[in-house]
């Protein structure tokens, strides 16, 4: 090493200043974890949803063939959606739930973004904004583990707040799909919901 | 305790190659390999374990040439490969059954590694190595049980892919990436499948260097004292552990053999012979007898801890219970590293598999009533060992003389008696 060649890098390092080198040794190592970057992003989002499951995302229900007091399953986005065709009692019982009695007083209504309080009328608002006291429509997906509560079909057990019953780890929802019991967090999530006329609804 | 090479080439073409890949050296340095002269029949599920793994990837192999990952076929072609292909029902009760095998081996090899203490400096990494190989087996054996498309298949498979939402602020968006779509279908089977072909030779990688680590450190033995003397505390690992392994190999094989042939199914769930049907959950989801303990403890928690949620609470709880295992070599104060010295922590210990096997009978239970409170409890307590007993005891507990060397914890210590001693007149004959 010739003395010019340690004046030269020694200059700028003694008094502390970053050299030419230092930047271009950064640059380089900034733009290979850029590049990581870029290649790693394509792996990873591959494994999100693909074109085709997002294309079947929205279904088309008939309410016309659910009579008073019955309620149906339905197939949307791979999970199954309740639909309650609910008796005047029914609604009056659960209008009268206080929201202190609730464990999640969060509407989880996506007509409404998730927000607001989980009051009966919040439960069974729609799109438009209008609330139907008479139909409700939850994703019938346990929010612990993901299992379907029974209830649904007639004669399966609706648990102690006469809803849903989930039989894996036994929560209890209630006939406006509140959780009141057990180790389920949320009250079953209300999808994107929009009547098409009175009996054609449009879930998703 | 790596030890110089004993190893002399002795034709032409072993010269030649010992300069250019020393492959022969390293295999038969392996099999010279200095060993403990007083390993007893626990040490032996390590090379149990390997003949494990080598049997998985091979039926495994066979099984993906006719297997088919897609949910409207995969069923199907799980009874194709029993009815149709030549042997199917066989490669694929050995594969299923030897799953079961190969946790039965896993469970005893670290039972015995906590109860001699192998996981104690310095051999610290070979027993963190060993952990991860524990969770990329139950990674691999989860997506394994989910690609026969059965009942379980897929309410296990919706279950645990649901803990990860428990996760804050990412959850949603972690479990929709696992899945590909919104609930467990196609995409979510078809990776399955890719990583349950790939995780095993990862687990072959992590076996390599889990036996490096412990031909580094050497083998831990019954006395947990170290090797002082080569020639008197070691014998070559051929051929003495050779054909003892392979005896014991040859007796699980035995046991092996006896499900796949005379109880194929008794491992496995009923309601995995049912098509999987996503609009209807069975009324009990249980995992594999395997995951049990791990389930009961997830389903202990159903109170909110803090700001912590229950079922946040139940994923860390479940997740913790073997992540404690790393930090395990670090909470254990005592420098005795074989429970035969230590009285007190010998009877912790039993009580410990005790609660291990009675949790995995709980997760087998519906959790309510009276089972919830005994899985809290046996909880309480798996934690508690780690946590509590074992730093204390450390402490606490006077141990009993070790031995000076592997050599005398073997041999009488003085004189041995005369064989005239009544009660042993066959010794006379």
């Amino acid at each position: 090493m010739t003395t010019s060649d340690v004046s030269q890098t020694g200059d700028a390092s003694e008094k502390g200043e970053p050299t030419r080198r230092d930047f271009i040794h950064i640059f380089a190592a900034a733009t290979a974890a850029a590049g990581a970057g870029a290649v790693l992003w394509p792996l990873v989002h591959q494994m999100n949803p693909d074109a085709s499951v997002l294309a079947l995302s929205t279904k088309d229900v008939d309410l016309s063939a659910v009579p008073v007091g019955q309620a149906i399953k339905v197939m949307w986005q791979g999970k199954p959606v309740f639909i309650r065709h609910r008796t005047e009692d029914e609604i009056t019982q659960a209008e009268s739930v206080p929201l202190s009695a609730l464990k999640d007083d969060v509407s989880r209504n996506a007509n409404l973004s998730g927000q607001g309080e989980a009051t009966d009328n919040a439960r069974v608002t729609a799109a438009d904004g209008q609330a139907r006291p008479e139909w409700l429509i939850v994703v019938g997906v346990c929010t612990h583990l993901g299992c379907i509560p029974l209830g649904t079909s007639a004669g399966e057990n609706r648990g102690e707040y006469n809803g849903w019953f989930c039989p894996c780890h036994g929560s209890h929802y209630d006939v406006a799909g509140r959780i009141r019991k057990g180790p389920a967090p949320e009250n079953l999530p209300i999808p994107p919901v929009e009547f098409l006329s009175d009996t054609l609804v449009k879930i998703g | 305790m790596s030890h110089a090479s004993t190893y002399t080439p002795s034709t032409g073409i072993e010269k030649w190659l010992d300069k250019r890949l020393p492959i022969i050296r390293m295999s038969a340095d392996f099999m010279d390999f200095p060993t403990p002269k007083n390993l007893n029949y626990w040490w032996t599920f390590g090379g149990i374990l390997a003949v494990c793994l080598v049997i998985q990837i091979v039926t495994g192999i066979v099984l993906a040439m006719h297997y088919t990952p897609h949910v409207d076929l995969a069923f199907a072609s799980v009874e194709h490969i029993m009815r149709d292909v030549n042997y199917g029902w066989l490669m694929r009760y050995v594969h299923a059954n030897g799953a079961s095998m190969f946790f039965i081996a896993v469970y005893i090899h670290m039972f015995r590694g906590l109860y001699y203490g192998s996981y104690k400096e310095p051999r610290e990494v070979v027993w963190m190595l060993g952990v991860v190989i524990f969770l990329l087996m139950m990674a691999t054996a989860f997506m394994g049980y989910v690609l026969p498309w059965g009942q379980m298949s897929y309410w296990g498979a919706t279950v645990i892919t649901n803990l990860f939402s428990a996760i804050p602020v990412v959850g949603d968006s972690v479990r929709t990436l696992l899945w590909g779509g919104f609930s467990v279908d196609n995409p979510t089977l078809n990776r399955f499948f890719s990583l349950h072909y790939l995780l095993p030779f990862a687990i072959f990688g992590v076996v390599a260097l889990h036996i490096w680590a412990f031909h580094t450190s050497g083998n831990n033995n019954p006395s947990g004292v170290e090797i002082k003397d080569v020639k008197k505390d070691a014998v070559p690992f051929h051929p003495y552990y050779t054909v003892k392994d392979g005896f014991a190999i040859v007796v699980f094989l035995i046991l092996f053999a006896s499900f796949v042939f005379f109880n194929p199914n008794a491992l496995g769930h009923a309601d995995n012979y049912i098509e999987a049907n996503p609009l209807s959950t069975p009324a009990h989801i249980v995992p594999e007898w395997y995951f049990l303990p791990f389930y009961a403890m997830l389903r202990a928690i159903t109170f909110d801890i803090g700001p912590i949620p229950a079922k946040l609470g139940g994923v860390i709880t479940m997740f913790s219970s073997i992540l404690i295992l790393f930090v395990l070599p670090w909470l254990d104060t005592s420098k005795v590293r074989s429970m035969r010295y230590r009285p007190v922590a010998r009877m912790w210990f039993v009580l410990f598999v005790i609660t291990c096997v009675f949790l995995g009978w709980l997760g087998g239970k519906p959790a309510e009533g009276s089972y919830v409170l005994f899985a809290q409890i046996a909880t309480a307590y798996y934690f508690a060992f780690f946590l509590l007993i074992l730093p204390l005891l450390g402490l606490l507990e006077t141990p009993k003389p070790l031995p000076r060397s592997i050599s005398e914890s073997v041999l009488p210590k003085t004189k041995p008696e005369t064989s005239a001693a009544p009660g042993a007149p066959a010794a006379a004959e």
